[in-house]
């Protein structure tokens, strides 16, 4: 009798445990994935910030090119109005930006005048490393993401998320075409 | 995702304890023949190997970088490197920003050290600034980046302690051994035994420094290559770290400042007769051009599991560098930016940019003259103006 009554006990105490592994391990991946979030948004809001000198700079250089730079003024608008309006749209916005700023620099090209200023350069490499910022920390988002849902949908792990009220994670999609192509290698 | 780590972890530690027992085993031999007593010598070998484990954790980071003359910058000195640091360091997921070292030398190389993710250093030579594109220099942090990640640069500096500590006490004891030691022999007149123990601890004398450094490779190697996997999953772009290493691997330049214990630690082994190429002479580290081909080989599948595929096929077989727990998570497509290849200056505006920032570590202070020539002021330059020679300006100071 007082063995049986020891050894439910027992078990009991190891199913709560392993319960209790399970939960803080899906909190865990939860955090992991809001910390990641918050990391791009850093960097969105860098590069917010970052525009304006941007064009402020680019502006005396470049008088023929009003419609390259209004376009980017534009999306830097849109960018930061679609803030508050959910992963997918703000991702659709941050890559209009990406993209008009990209057609910002190849213009630029064009200016040597524009090319060898400090401050321009300055500013270009700034842009060009919160650029590469936001797609690293996109990719730890979604890598983060993956596992996260990994574990919401698992067994059995997946009890304790649907239990405990887990929602899978939305991933942060690019939209554009060209940063996914894969690069050309030479092997000579 | 991340669980290579604790796999590699356990291997680790079964490697770690090999050399303990290594350790142990030199000890308590020496301690027999020499002073006729297991327990004494095996509590000396342990007390030198604690001492110098608790110097190692608590200023190994520090010895190394004052030993290799590194010099701490700022976001402000060079923003290439502290972004390029930045970026790995987001890729990675590690929390903290990792230190950022200079060190004044033409050789192409790079370290990490910190005895945790937390307080982590990261050094490069003002040569490898000079030399390699963006791309290459990312591939380089990332390789770094996922050494700090993977946490081992501590446990590398722990088995350099265990591997000196057993190599000082084997030196140590075989001069002892073989030109002062035979008194004690005939004292405790021990007969056969007594002859045996002596072979035994001859012949750990000569093999255990040799076995030592063998586990220790065993260890280190690995590490590279699970850190090259992982700079190539980070960087998203494998060619970067490739024609890094075949850029270092072509270059001359021999390191000033490092030493047997330090080896390691570095992204290439600084090891090499000056004047030569590196080629495969390396023995810390995997062969270098073997490096290089793992890494081109995988072109479109730049996750850990696409570097396993190509080093199985690199190797017919074997394999095992990544656990299998890690392998599981799908493709991962390699992607480069156009732009970040552009932004890269010149080498010879790379050259200027990192001597400017070695005169700055150095105290000198920057003038610029109306016509356009740059002025490095000596910090024991004592007069109040000077004149430029080109246009005769005045400056004060």
């Amino acid at each position: 009798m007082l063995i049986a009554i020891v050894l439910i006990l027992a078990i009991a105490i190891i199913l709560v445990l392993i319960i209790a592994g399970i939960y803080n391990g899906l909190v865990g991946a939860r955090n992991q994935v809001k910390n990641a979030w918050a990391q791009i948004d850093v960097q969105l809001k860098r590069r917010h910030d970052l525009i304006p000198n941007l064009t402020e700079t680019v502006r005396g250089y470049m008088q023929h090119e009003r419609g390259t730079l209004e376009a980017v003024t534009n999306a830097r608008t849109m960018a930061i109005k679609a803030a508050d309006s959910g992963v997918a749209a703000q991702a659709r916005a941050e890559g209009e930006l990406s993209q008009a700023l990209g057609r910002l620099f190849a213009v630029a090209e064009n200016y040597p005048d524009l090319k060898a200023s400090q401050n321009f350069l300055a500013l270009q490499e700034e842009l060009t490393s919160t650029e590469n910022k936001i797609s690293f920390s996109r990719q730890f988002y979604n890598d983060s993401v993956l596992q996260y849902n990994n574990k919401t949908q698992m067994f059995p792990s997946n009890i304790i998320a649907s239990m405990g009220g887990f929602k899978a994670g939305e991933f942060f999609e690019v939209t554009d075409t060209v940063e996914r192509e894969a690069p050309k290698v030479s092997f000579s | 995702m991340w669980e290579q780590i604790r796999d590699n972890q356990t291997r680790s530690v079964i490697l770690v304890t090999a050399l303990g027992i290594m350790l142990i085993l030199v000890g308590s031999f020496l301690g027999q023949t020499l002073l006729g007593d297991w327990s004494i010598g095996l509590l000396l070998a342990l007390l030198i190997w604690v001492v110098m484990t608790l110097v190692g954790y608590f200023q190994g980071d520090s010895i190394l970088l004052s030993l290799s003359n590194a010099r701490k910058i700022g976001p402000g000195d060079m923003p290439r490197i502290y972004n390029v640091v930045e970026e790995m360091k987001i890729a990675s997921g590690l929390e903290k920003m990792p230190d950022i070292y200079i060190v004044d030398d033409p050789a192409m190389n790079a370290f990490a050290t910190g005895r945790d993710k937390s307080r982590a250093s990261l050094a490069v030579t003002s040569g490898l600034l000079q030399k390699l594109s963006r791309d290459e220099l990312q591939g380089v942090v990332g390789h770094e980046m996922a050494h700090i990640r993977n946490r081992d640069v501590l446990l590398m500096a722990m088995c350099s302690v265990l591997l000196g500590t057993i190599v000082i006490i084997a030196w140590y004891g075989s001069r002892v051994l073989f030109f002062g030691g035979g008194t004690r022999r005939s004292s405790s007149g021990g007969g056969s035994a007594q002859i045996i123990i002596l072979l035994v601890a001859i012949a750990l004398m000569i093999f255990a420094p040799i076995m030592a450094q063998f586990i220790y490779l065993a260890i280190s190697r690995k590490r590279e290559y699970l850190a090259d996997a992982s700079s190539a999953l980070y960087t998203r772009y494998p060619e970067g770290l490739a024609s890094a290493l075949e850029k270092i691997a072509a270059s001359t330049e021999q390191l000033k400042s490092a030493n047997n214990a330090t080896a390691p630690m570095y992204i290439l082994n600084p090891f090499r007769k000056s004047g030569r190429v590196a080629e495969d002479l390396s023995s810390t580290h995997p062969p270098i051009s073997e490096r290089i081909r793992i890494l081109r080989a995988m072109a479109g599948n730049v996750s850990l599991a696409g570097y396993e595929v190509a080093y199985n096929q690199a190797h017919k077989g074997g394999g095992g560098i990544i656990p299998r727990s890690s392998l599981v998570s799908g493709d991962v497509a390699a992607q480069h930016d156009e732009v970040s290849a552009a932004v890269t200056p010149a080498e010879k505006e790379r050259a200027r940019e990192a001597s400017d920032v070695l005169w700055k570590m150095h105290k000198y202070r920057e003038i610029t003259c109306n016509c356009g020539l740059k002025f490095k002021i000596p910090p024991d330059f004592h007069s109040n103006s000077f004149t430029c020679p080109r246009c005769n300006t005045t400056h004060s100071l």
